[in-house]
């Protein structure tokens, strides 16, 4: 296991430099001199000059490209253009809401995702299996920020059960709080429940055609312990890979359902920071929303080769 | 008005059942693409006949008129500037096909082609082109179409070249792994062992056979690229005001769900129906194109 989590690490090493290179390239990219951005538009030449060599804008890129890669592992991503605080500072202080969002959606979608499959495989042909199939196609092709403006208008204005934005935070009253995470961690989970529900269906349809299910039953137990502790249980995995799979729709989600609820968190900080031309902030929100993807992936790999033999000593599928 | 009726012979009826049969089959088995596809050809019909069929121009203002509700003087009511919504969500509809469109053909075109390059010419080339493709697959997907659209700055091309980008990693993949396949295939190696040139077997013999794969992956592309511009627009990045698309009209009516729900509802409809038909299309090839699928 050792071997094959070191072997995965090396394999990152190369994507996650380039992948920097191109997240280091957008400030150079975008219109504009960092260093005029940054001191004002009526400094004097002189000022903008001194900026520039200050900032390390008068190297050649891969000098400063090295520069850079050296202050982001210290954990310094720079100082904003607009509000002039360090980018750490900003992306800390949003980092929170995102995290609650996220893992409230996908809280969301597991509690209405696995046992919508489960019910739609044992019923499979009838009509709670139709009911499941059609929500799972409708959810997965209506856009997030459609069903977020759905709910507010349904919930929050209609019929005035939550409130239709904002965040409070847990520390401060947790129920509050649940009330206005409700609305947001819905919006972003109905997506996920529709995948889960999805191959959760297939996976458990799939186990429940194996020999062990028939000994199941004929051990006389009943359908449902056959069916939870049996059928159940041996799809979970590819289940799980599914959901690992979902980081990405997660992080991309937030950023949406974030602007649809005007919930402060890191999705907020990078349009907004588009929208100031605070382009070191929205390179520094990147750069985290990028690790955090990398990171599930990995985490992801490294689970499926704990749990699959074959992957982790290094086999190919097909070989 | 009634047909003749058939002469009743028992040949024709049992052809007749068996016929049906094969219907009643092919129905179920692509009841998806048979929902799916109208409703793309309904969009598809509506953005291409927009000029006939909207009640007026889609920029037109009238002072007096705003936040109209339905069924008034303006059939889905009218926005914050007195615009007819129907009249834009029509001409929406050109913007998200365009779009979708454009950015599927750059994703196509570039992926396709450097997915085939590797696939054939390995080596150097195959490392590169998978390590960039990886690269940019290490993004979330509407991260990596924020990110570039923050380069090129706000537009709805631009919003197309940054969907693009998005879906050429996939294309480039897909097409690596479909060629692999290919490539080691007897009529490869026959076609090699009479002397033609590597540039006739990709074209002439290899392309042929995984444009299958890739013509599936458009459809799903197109879905995707629709939702994407849809989205880059709601955050203000894609196509921009007082230009209508729907992801953008979702952006602007949040300002105004009390006084006009009707607002947030209609442009958010269409794009729904206009994804679940790209989705359910998008099934059915699959599963077309599957033998896995059509055996069962």
């Amino acid at each position: 296991m050792t071997g094959y989590v070191l072997r995965r690490l090396g394999q990152a090493v190369p994507t996650v430099l380039l992948t920097t290179v191109l997240i280091f390239l957008i400030l150079h990219l975008v219109p504009g001199d960092p260093a005029a951005v940054l001191a004002g538009s009526d400094a004097p030449p002189e000022v903008v000059e001194a900026l520039r060599k200050e900032m390390g804008l008068d190297r050649s890129l891969p000098v400063q490209y090295v520069i850079w890669l050296g202050r982001v592992a210290r954990g310094d991503l720079g100082v904003s253009y607009v509000s002039k605080f360090p980018v750490w500072t900003l992306i800390l202080r949003r980092l929170p809401a995102t995290l609650e969002l996220t893992i409230a959606g996908l809280l969301v979608g597991i509690a209405l995702g696995l046992p919508a499959g489960i019910v739609a495989a044992m019923c499979r042909g009838r009509l709670p299996d139709l009911f499941v199939t059609s929500s799972n196609a409708l959810f997965l092709s209506i856009p997030n920020f459609w069903i977020g403006i759905t709910f507010i208008l349904a919930f929050a204005l209609a019929l005035n059960w939550l409130p239709p934005s904002g965040r409070v935070p847990f520390v401060e009253s947790p129920l509050t709080a649940l009330r206005f995470l409700l609305l947001p961690a819905f919006t972003l989970g109905m997506h996920i429940a529709a995948i889960l529900a999805r191959f959760s269906r297939t996976a458990l349809l799939e186990v429940m055609n194996e020999p062990f299910i028939r000994t199941a039953r004929a051990k006389g137990l009943t359908e449902w312990v056959v069916i939870l502790r049996h059928g159940f249980a041996n799809a979970l995995l590819p289940v799980l890979t599914i959901l690992g799979l979902q980081a990405g729709y997660l992080l991309g989600g937030a950023v949406v359902v974030e602007s649809v609820f005007a919930w402060p968190g890191l999705g907020r900080l990078i349009v907004e920071s588009i929208g100031n031309r605070d382009y070191t902030a929205v390179q520094g929100t990147l750069l985290v929303f990028v690790a955090m993807f990398m990171l599930v992936n990995l985490l992801t790999d490294l689970a499926y080769g704990w749990a699959d033999p074959r992957i982790r000593l290094g086999r190919r599928r097909g070989a | 008005m009634t047909d003749p009726a058939p002469p009743d012979t028992g040949a024709t009826r049992a052809e007749g059942g068996a016929g049906r049969r094969r219907w009643r089959r092919l129905v179920r088995r692509y009841r998806s693409g048979l929902l799916g596809l109208p409703l793309v050809c309904a969009v598809l019909a509506t953005a291409v006949l927009a000029a006939r069929l909207a009640p007026s121009p889609p920029l037109e203002m009238n002072a007096g008129q705003e936040l109209q509700p339905p069924l008034g003087r303006f059939l889905l009511g009218s926005d914050e500037f007195g615009r007819d919504l129907l009249s834009r969500i029509l001409f929406g509809a050109r913007i998200s096909l365009v779009i979708g469109v454009t950015s599927v053909m750059i994703g196509t075109m570039l992926g396709g082609t450097a997915g085939v390059a590797a696939g054939f010419l390995g080596g150097r080339t195959e490392t590169a082109v998978l390590r960039l493709a990886d690269c940019l697959l290490s993004f979330p997907p509407l991260i990596l179409g924020i990110a570039v659209a923050t380069i090129l700055g706000p537009g709805a091309m631009n919003a197309a070249v940054a969907v693009g980008i998005v879906t050429i990693p996939t294309f480039a993949r897909l097409a690596w792994t479909s060629v692999l396949g290919e490539k080691t295939k007897d009529y490869v190696r026959a076609i090699e062992s009479l002397g033609a040139s590597g540039a006739r077997i990709v074209g002439r013999h290899i392309l042929p056979n995984v444009m299958g794969v890739l013509l599936v992956q458009m459809t799903i592309a197109m879905a995707q690229a629709v939702l994407l511009e849809a989205s880059l627009s709601f955050l203000g990045l894609g196509t921009q005001p007082p230009n209508p698309s729907w992801g953008g009209m979702l952006n602007d009516s949040r300002a105004f769900l009390r006084e006009a729900p009707w607002y947030g509802l209609f442009p958010g409809l269409a794009l729904s129906l206009l994804l679940l038909g790209l989705n359910l299309t998008a099934d059915s090839l699959r599963d077309l194109m599957d033998p896995h699928t059509r055996i069962r």
